[in-house]
């Protein structure tokens, strides 16, 4: 909300200087946003007399000129064609800064003539387009005078954030209040005299949609000439940015701004039969006074008389019965609406206003009375012409409300101590009354401009509670909530600062855990996957939905009703899916080769969400000397068992048990179905995805080859079940090993000889470690071997020959048993 | 005579170790095969940092799902359906209810996580809700989806002084400057009163932070509305406290000199590699976070 410091001093005496108001406003709450001085720039520019404008001797376009600044006479070159003997003109010294040019002027000589200054436009001082010649001004415009006094900007505007709650300081006179509150100077008076009306008016009201018209108040004033504002009213108008029409209109812009109050005026000859309803809409179209048209529905509520709509209520008027310079008579309106009704219509319509914005915080519902007779004042006084009788419908709502302020609260809930005079002289200084008051508390009247105050508005408790627990609930915020209103009332005039900060005090011996397993687990995984070489990213959860059909089905439940875009349109199926595009990205910026990762949610088809550690890996691993030359598959399964190595680290970092996952050949559709697996914990819990990606996913986003992803499920992962951990295991024998080659079928899965192998003799056998994979020409057709390390841990005694042979034949044997082998 | 063969034993002994020795020289200036570097992404530092500061105060982490219902992340909170501030957050919706009537939303604040806090927790409370928001709002310095964190502290005989001692305290130590003017301004939020707005001092030509005689703003706070506690079943004749939210790569932005907001989420992995910081970097506070 903008201002300019006289207009303000028109509702505050104060003998405050400008800053130290704009930091009152900050402190209570009226959040500076800006002071605009437009006088500063200006500040050199005097207005000067020119004595004599000759022609330049030596260049046909330039003057020379003679001219009295009034601190001396210059020499001065200028190129204006209206620079004439005897003008008062605006003239800036050697040294001043030229906003319309960007230029700080110098002593110079142009063609032989010295010019120690300019003569400058319009736009040259940054005060609009005019560059036809320089300003010409009156003849009596005083010698030496600074040119933005005489004209009038030298008024700062300010310009402030008003809160939602706070329609009252949407208004010149409520932001004085406050800062007269706040000990900056007095609130001037403000009490306009009733005028006596001659002749009933000439339209009356009619209320049919009470719900959103509670009261109106009209009045014509007729005989009238309209015609553009006087200059001071033209200039609060044009200095906080809006454009002056003509007075009667301009007379409603006023009290908009300076009390807060919109207000209308119907050319009272333009409108229908004499009446005007308040009314629904009817699906009728409607022009508006900014020259478009509206469709007025039933949710609406519509001003209309006999020939139809003439105002959107609240939000604005019509064209058809706008005030222009032929009009004589007005009739004007004041009244008072329902601010969600207002807001909804002007939401819909997509028209934002001045008025709209001051009745959807709420206005004062009892100043409507002396609004009218302000503005009848006013239309009086600029446009003459005689008033009508006032005309009402509905009826002032009931508005009256107490708060109660227990002294000591101020203290146990704001923290600061406040004498109670000194409590309910602050209230009283923002129009609270004093209801009645003991040692221990007051009790005010809320002043009707302070909607936000012991507002009652419902609550909206959560159905879950239990009766008795949401009574106790609802009677204590019935008590709380107006003396909270109070206290903040209480605190901010007088600045939070002013609140001694106390730290928080550690409550207990046992600082409590801050974080929960599952955070922790979320913690670990992080550091783990980068300390494995994996960058971490934070990618958006929601994607194109044809990118995020490729990893899963995109289902409705999970695609946005309103995307801000459509390739942010689906919820992720997985971060796998995002980190791929961020992996493309990278590609096609020269940078293909990749490991990344992420932990955040995925979103499934349920419209359920879990969190997940996902990562991929992409292009080829870093070259390096002492490296082995590859081939392309062996690179596609090393990146593949990369990615299982992620998920391995991983969980055995998170304290899973290892020994009882099985990995089976079921992932989800977007991994390479021959080179991928899920970890299973048990038959139902799946634990983790990993594996190559699909060819037509590689191809589909142009990722460089090899691509292998994982994704772990972290909240499959369950918590420790106690915190105390078993005795460790410590033999005092050593362990042993030996080892084997079993040729088995080459769909033999690994995993089944080593299960096999570690489950022969599970007292004495404590590892099996796959050391060799081999396929080759001197096996035969669809066989392969694999080399397998048995660890055997002596209990009691030192194993004899004989006792280790046996171990061997036992393994031997539950190999053969399960997976067909043979020993090689 | 057998001294005379020891000692040449010896020499040549040498002289075949020192034939041993230059055969055995390898190149070191070779480069050694390094593993590859990983890095954590500077938001989750910001949140280890700031779970450590919170968690010196007594205050654990909660959290919740990024798509709530606009009941937890609107009217509980004290913001009735057509209030203004509905329309301010540019609120994402998903088709479907949420039980009986309430619209599927991504949540806007992680205050939904407070709500929940409140229904499953009896105070006393202390926690920090760190997360996912999203609003639908997309340019140079909007995100539609973006991180923040919350506070909620509540229990008998917390004070607006205990909410600015909290918050003085976390953000000197997060900044690392043990000066850092910190000022309060009185604001409005539906659900804090009274509500403030929370200034650091900094420079806004270089940007420095602690000094220059600026103001930058940086979070919301307040004590909790009593309408907000009722909601959630507390009596708020009985419990009072504070909420508080913030920013989290705003802050991050502001502490690591990070110039722009929309690399956060492109995953570029020169700005990765540039702004992330080591897997085994410590975030403990005797380490100065």
């Amino acid at each position: 909300m903008k201002f300019t410091l006289s207009w303000l001093k028109t509702h505050l005496e104060t003998t405050a200087p400008l800053d130290e108001i704009t930091d009152t406003l900050t402190r209570v709450g009226l959040e500076l946003e800006g002071v605009e001085d437009r006088a500063a720039p200006l500040a050199p520019f005097v207005i000067a007399h020119v004595i004599e404008a000759i022609q330049h001797p030596n260049a046909d376009r330039l003057r020379a000129c003679k001219v009295d600044t009034g601190s001396g006479i210059v020499s001065v070159v200028c190129g204006a064609p209206n620079a004439r003997t005897g003008m008062k003109a605006v003239f800036a010294p050697p040294g001043a800064f030229i906003p319309g040019t960007g230029i700080t002027l110098k002593v110079g000589e142009i063609r032989g003539v010295q010019s120690a200054g300019m003569l400058l436009s319009a736009r040259e001082m940054g005060l609009g387009d005019d560059h036809d010649g320089i300003v010409d001004l009156p003849a009596d415009a005083p010698l030496g005078m600074g040119y933005a006094a005489w004209a009038g900007i030298d008024d700062p505007v300010i310009d402030i954030a008003v809160t939602p709650n706070r329609g009252d300081a949407l208004s010149v006179r409520g932001v004085a209040r406050d800062l007269a509150a706040a000990g900056l100077g007095t609130l001037r008076p403000f009490a306009p005299a009733k005028l006596p009306g001659s002749f009933p008016s000439a339209v009356i009201w009619a209320i049919e949609d009470s719900d959103a018209c509670r009261w109106v108040l009209g009045r014509t004033v007729r005989n009238l000439k309209n015609g553009p504002s006087p200059q001071w009213l033209q200039d609060r108008l044009t200095s906080i940015g809006l454009r002056p029409i003509n007075a009667l209109v301009d007379i409603t812009n006023f009290f908009t701004i300076d009390l807060g109050r919109p207000l209308h005026v119907f050319d009272a000859d333009k409108v229908q039969g004499g009446k005007l309803t308040f009314r629904p809409g009817a699906g009728e179209k409607f022009r508006a006074l900014n020259g478009k048209d509206y469709a007025v529905r039933p949710e609406d509520c519509a001003i209309a008389d006999t020939a139809g709509v003439q105002s959107l209520a609240g939000v604005i008027g019509g064209e058809v019965t706008g005030c222009d310079e032929a009009t004589t008579s007005v009739f004007l309106e004041c009244a008072l609406f329902n601010p969600v009704r207002v807001a909804l219509s002007g939401r819909h319509h997509g028209l934002t206003s001045d008025a709209r914005q001051r009745f959807e915080r709420g206005i004062d519902p009892a100043l409507l009375p002396d609004a009218v007779e302000a503005a009848t004042q006013m239309i009086l006084d600029l446009c003459g012409g005689e008033a009508s009788l006032v005309t009402e419908a509905g009826a002032e709502p009931v508005w009256q409300r107490n708060a109660t302020l227990r002294f000591a609260r101020i203290r146990d809930l704001g923290g600061l101590d406040v004498a109670p005079d000194d409590a309910v002289a602050s209230l009283e200084s923002l129009g609270f009354k004093t209801v009645s008051r003991d040692a221990l508390s007051v009790t005010s009247a809320v002043p009707p401009w302070r909607n936000d105050i012991a507002a009652n508005t419902d609550l909206e408790a959560s159905p879950d509670l239990p009766a008795e627990k949401l009574a106790a609930a609802a009677a204590g915020r019935a008590e709380i909530e107006p003396e909270c209103d109070l206290i903040e009332e209480v605190l901010r005039l007088r600045g939070l600062d002013a609140v001694p900060p106390v730290s928080l005090p550690i409550s207990g011996i046992v600082p409590p855990a801050t974080l929960t397993p599952r955070q922790t687990r979320r913690a670990i995984a992080r550091r783990i996957l980068a300390a494995n070489g994996m960058v971490e990213c934070v990618t958006f959860s929601f994607m194109a939905h044809e990118h995020a059909a490729m990893f899963g089905t995109a289902p409705d439940a999970q695609r946005l009703l309103n995307p801000i875009a459509s390739d942010l349109d689906q919820m992720r199926p997985t971060p796998i899916a995002t980190l791929a595009l961020a992996a493309a990205r990278n590609a096609a910026r020269g940078y293909p080769d990749l490991g990344l990762f992420e932990i955040g949610p995925a979103f499934h088809d349920d419209g359920s969400q879990t969190q997940v550690a996902a990562g991929l890996r992409c292009g080829s691993p870093p070259r390096h000397w002492s490296d082995p030359q590859r081939g392309a598959t062996a690179m596609e399964a090393e990146a593949m068992m990369d990615a299982k190595a992620m998920v391995w680290t991983v969980l055995a970092a998170l304290g899973v048990p290892m020994e009882a996952l099985s990995v089976t050949a079921d992932a989800p559709g977007f991994y390479h179905p021959g080179q991928s697996g899920c970890v299973r914990q048990g038959p139902k819990t799946i634990l983790a995805t990993f594996g190559a990606l699909h060819p037509s996913v590689i191809k589909a986003l142009d990722l460089p080859k090899p691509v292998a992803a994982f994704e772990i499920t972290l909240d499959a992962i369950h918590d420790p079940k106690r915190r105390k951990k078993a005795l460790p295991d410590l033999p005092s024998l050593q362990p042993l090993k030996r080892d084997f080659a079993f040729l088995v079928d080459t769909t033999v899965a690994a995993e089944a000889v080593l299960r096999a192998a570690k489950g022969a003799e599970r007292t004495l056998i404590s590892g099996a470690t796959l050391f060799d994979v081999y396929t080759g020409d001197k096996l035969p057709d669809g066989k392969k071997s694999l080399a397998v390390e048995i660890t055997f841990q002596p209990r009691d005694h030192t194993l004899t020959d004989a006792e280790i042979e046996a171990a061997c034949v036992k393994v031997v044997a539950a190999v053969a048993k399960t997976t067909g082998s043979v020993l090689r | 005579m057998a001294g005379q063969i020891n000692t040449r034993k010896a020499t040549l002994e040498t002289l075949a170790l020192d034939a041993q020795l230059a055969n055995e020289r390898i190149d070191v200036t070779l480069p050694p095969s390094l593993a590859p570097l990983g890095l954590i992404h500077p938001i989750s530092r910001t949140m280890d940092e700031m779970a450590a500061i919170f968690g010196a105060m007594g205050i654990a982490i909660a959290e919740g799902p990024d798509v709530e219902d606009d009941w937890r992340n609107f009217g509980a909170l004290n913001i009735p359906a057509h209030h203004s501030a509905r329309e301010d957050m540019d609120t994402f919706y998903l088709p479907g209810l949420h039980g009986d009537h309430r619209r599927r939303v991504l949540r806007t604040h992680t205050s939904p996580v407070q709500v929940r806090t409140m229904l499953s927790q009896a105070p006393p409370i202390r926690v920090i809700v760190p997360g996912r928001t999203y609003r639908a709002d997309h340019d140079a310095t909007h995100s539609p989806m973006f991180h923040q964190v919350e506070g909620l502290v509540i229990d008998r005989g917390i004070t607006l002084g205990h909410l600015k001692g909290c918050l003085i305290d976390f953000l000197r130590a997060f900044f690392g400057i043990s000066s850092l003017p910190v000022r309060f301004r009185s604001s409005y939020f539906p659900f804090t009163e009274p509500s403030m707005e929370v200034d650091i001092g900094w420079n806004r030509k270089t940007g420095e932070l602690g000094g220059g005689g600026d103001w930058l703003e940086i979070l919301g706070s307040g004590m909790v509305h009593p309408k907000v506690l009722a909601n959630c079943g507390i009596d708020p004749r009985e419990w009072q406290g504070f909420a508080f939210g913030m920013g989290i790569e705003r802050v991050t932005m502001l502490k690591h000199g990070i110039p722009d907001l929309r690399p956060f989420y492109e995953s570029d992995i020169r700005w990765l590699r540039h702004y992330g910081f080591s897997a085994l970097a410590p975030v403990a506070l005797h380490e100065g976070v």
